[in-house]
């Protein structure tokens, strides 16, 4: 038994392929917006909040960095309805999506705003700085400088990982090729186009998150 | 929801449910351990050649520098399918559990190898060219000089990829095979309340990987403080 | 007898950037070569064109009495079996012991019997005074003390050219004169040394030919009494003058 590859019937679908990219990257984009604003609320919460906020907080982080975000999709997408709450399956993803975005990303300033407060304040504690002039002198470059290139790895680890919406009914790119594999049985030929278009949207947001960090953050990033 | 958990728990905490639930786990960490134990090979392996100063190497060089970019950049669900697909459409018979491992080696090689090439470069040009200037064969430097150097870069974040490839896993549950993920389905198929079967399977991933990225960061702080002389400097030479 | 002697040299790190050029150089046996010059001026290009670690784009290194073939691995490798080289900074193994940076390159690539290389290690170790070091780390070690040690490692490989590369110039000044002082007792040991340096007081004191060097070009050779009181050329008393102010 040997499969021929035919590639054809596959390419017929580029354009709706290519609708579901766009589907994709709103998805992660909005969840991942979501995302930035809980995981700088919970990191504020981590560093400067009482001891039960931080408590709260780190509970938080620690159960969504250490669990799989298929299962707790499952938990979203059956749990909300037991309590009435009916949403559709691209709200439960980007729900989802975002608190797990949250969770990752709060590490991430953590860390960042606790080697602002080692270093660069204490310098700036001894030159007399305002308040206003500690966030643009030294907290945001800083923030910018150690913190940009992470999140930028982030969000394209989180393109990838928005895959499984799929698995819940979403037609982002990956549902979209299951929809068409399910028609058309070219299976190879159709994941390869999906991994394509996954490895080339990716790219692109790369490329896009370098530029905006070359010239809104001042950050020289190496694209390879 | 309470009364469903007191009626169930009977039968769902059982001897029997008990070793099926264990053995998924073990499905479950041998698939990463297998998938990044050999992705961690060819890492090595693919940096090697990655690196080489050999010109006639330079077609190779370019086909593991795209192998790497591409292979970070397709969703592990995806090469899943593609991997099943095409052994199955190219008369390969790899059992699921293959196909799983076969799939995570391909994209641990690509991110390890990342890993391993930043550690590689972190270490003081000068450590090489001493190397050189001694008559020590390249792979004598990276063996006896370089690697061992590198190891307080690459292993803490190998470890945390490590942790992520076995969440990553429960994506394989798509395919059939019988990990945790898996077992959570499928107890939920039997009638079994998806808060409990779910439930389970959320605590067991949980039990596996906080403990482990407990033990990443205390390798993590262990090697840095071995190598704090050698990171002091590094620091002075990237002034 | 002449032992290397380079012709016409010219080298560069980019193309049709020349960093040396036409330097031109007969060092004896046994003799005690300092170059100096200002900062950029390619003494350390001299030295890395000599191990091999850049290749030149013009000219020829005779090393006794066999010009040396940069496209041939195996010519490179017996150019380096005769020289070793000390570094300004970062010479040790940071994952190797004292004693393991000194023994690695006889044990592993000339593959020497275990018991003689340790015992040659030690006694170099010994004679730099490191007597009590040889189980520490390099992190574990002053500036000084590392640049010793990498001076025994170099003399492990009994190397028949010694060349040192502004070994003192990284350390804190109390610790340069311990490295002096080890390198003056290398001076009596009969090995062809090439320094570059900065310490003039040294370079005048231990010389057999002092080699200033400027822009690439060797500007002018001379022993240490011609160099420091009799130069001949104007750049040359600028920059010895420059110096000794200092
Ligand atoms: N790896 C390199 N790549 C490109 N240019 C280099 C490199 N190393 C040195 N150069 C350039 O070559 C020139 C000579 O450098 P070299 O290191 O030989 O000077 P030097 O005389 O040893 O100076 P110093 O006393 O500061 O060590 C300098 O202009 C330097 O900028
Ligand atoms: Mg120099």
């Amino acid at each position: 038994m040997s499969y021929t590859l035919q590639w054809g019937v596959a390419f017929d679908y580029l354009p709706y392929f290519l609708g579901g990219a766009l589907v994709t990257l709103h998805l992660t984009f909005l969840g991942f917006l979501a995302g930035l604003i809980i995981g700088i609320t919970t990191a504020v919460a981590q560093v400067y909040g009482s001891p039960l906020m931080q408590r709260t907080a780190n509970i938080y982080v620690v159960f969504f960095t250490n669990t799989p975000s298929l299962v707790t999709a499952f938990f979203i997408f059956f749990g909300l309805p037991e309590f009435g709450i009916l949403l559709s399956p691209y709200l439960c993803i980007l729900i989802n999506l975002a608190l797990n975005a949250g969770a990752f990303l709060a590490d991430v300033f953590r860390s960042g705003i606790q080697s602002v407060k080692t270093t660069e304040m204490e310098a700036a504690e001894i030159m007399g700085f305002s308040l206003f002039q500690k966030v643009q002198y030294v907290i945001a470059p800083h923030i910018a400088k150690t913190l940009y290139p992470p999140i930028s790895n982030l969000y394209i680890i989180f393109i990838l990982g928005s895959a499984l919406a799929s698995i819940f009914g979403v037609e982002e790119l990956t549902g979209r090729a299951f929809n068409v594999d399910s028609e058309t049985f070219r299976s190879i030929e159709i994941y390869t186009i999906a991994a394509t278009i996954y490895v080339l949207m990716t790219f692109a947001a790369s490329f896009a998150l370098a530029l905006v960090g070359r010239y809104v953050f001042r950050v020289k990033a190496r694209m390879f | 929801m309470i009364q469903q958990f007191i009626d169930q728990a009977p039968i769902f905490f059982t001897l029997n449910n008990g070793l099926y639930w264990l053995r998924a786990l073990m499905t479950t960490l041998s698939m990463a351990l297998i998938g990044c134990v050999v992705g961690f090979i060819f890492g090595f392996v693919l940096v090697y050649f990655r690196t080489s100063p050999i010109p006639w190497l330079l077609p190779l060089r370019a086909l593991l520098i795209a192998y790497v970019e591409i292979f970070r950049r397709i969703p592990f669900l995806v090469l899943t399918f593609l991997i099943l697909f095409a052994s199955r459409g190219f008369g390969f018979q790899l059992s699921l559990f293959w196909v799983a491992c076969v799939t995570i080696v391909l994209i641990a090689t690509a991110y390890i190898a990342e890993i391993i090439r930043a550690g590689i470069e972190a270490v003081h040009r000068n450590q090489w060219e001493c190397a050189d200037v001694m008559n020590f064969s390249r792979a004598r430097t990276m063996l006896y000089v370089i690697v061992p150097q590198s190891w307080v870069f690459i292993v803490p974040p190998a470890f945390s990829y490590f942790i992520m490839f076995i969440k990553e896993t429960s994506l394989t549950s798509q395919i059939g095979t019988m990990e945790l993920m898996s077992a959570g389905k499928y107890f939920n198929s039997i009638g079994i309340s998806p808060l409990m079967a779910y439930g389970t399977c959320l605590l067991l991933y949980f039990a596996l990987s906080y403990p482990l990225t407990r033990l990443g960061r205390r390798i993590e702080v262990r090697l840095k403080n071995r190598f704090k002389g050698n990171m002091a400097t590094l620091r002075a030479s990237d002034q | 007898m002449t032992q290397l002697e380079i012709n016409g040299l010219f080298a560069e790190y980019s193309p049709s950037l020349p960093i040396l050029e036409d330097v031109s150089l007969k060092i004896e046996t046994g003799e005690i070569i300092s170059i100096i010059g200002p900062s950029g001026s390619g003494k350390s290009t001299i030295l890395r064109v000599l191990v091999g670690l850049l290749h030149p784009s013009q000219g020829h290194v005779i090393v006794n009495g066999t010009e040396v073939n940069y496209k041939s691995p195996s010519a490179l490798k017996s150019m380096r079996d005769t020289m070793a080289m000390v570094f300004q900074q970062f010479n040790l193994f940071q994952n190797m012991s004292v004693l393991r940076n000194v023994m690695i390159a006889p044990l592993k690539i000339k593959k020497e019997p275990e018991a003689e290389v340790e015992a040659r290690a030690k006694e170099y170790l010994e004679i730099m005074g490191l007597g009590e070091k040889f189980d520490a780390y390099p992190d574990q070690l002053s500036g000084g003390q590392q640049q010793r040690v990498a001076l025994a490692r170099a003399l492990a490989l009994r190397p028949k050219i010694l060349l040192l590369d502004e070994v003192t110039s990284a350390l804190d000044p109390e610790m340069v004169n311990e490295v002096l002082d080890a390198i003056r007792v290398l001076s009596t040991k009969g090995i062809t040394l090439i320094i570059v340096s900065h310490e003039m007081a040294f370079v005048r004191e231990v010389s057999d030919r002092v080699i200033m060097m400027d822009d690439g070009k060797v500007v002018e050779i001379g022993t240490p009494d011609e160099i420091f009181t009799a130069a001949k050329t104007q750049r040359c008393r600028d920059f010895i003058s420059n110096i000794i102010q200092h």
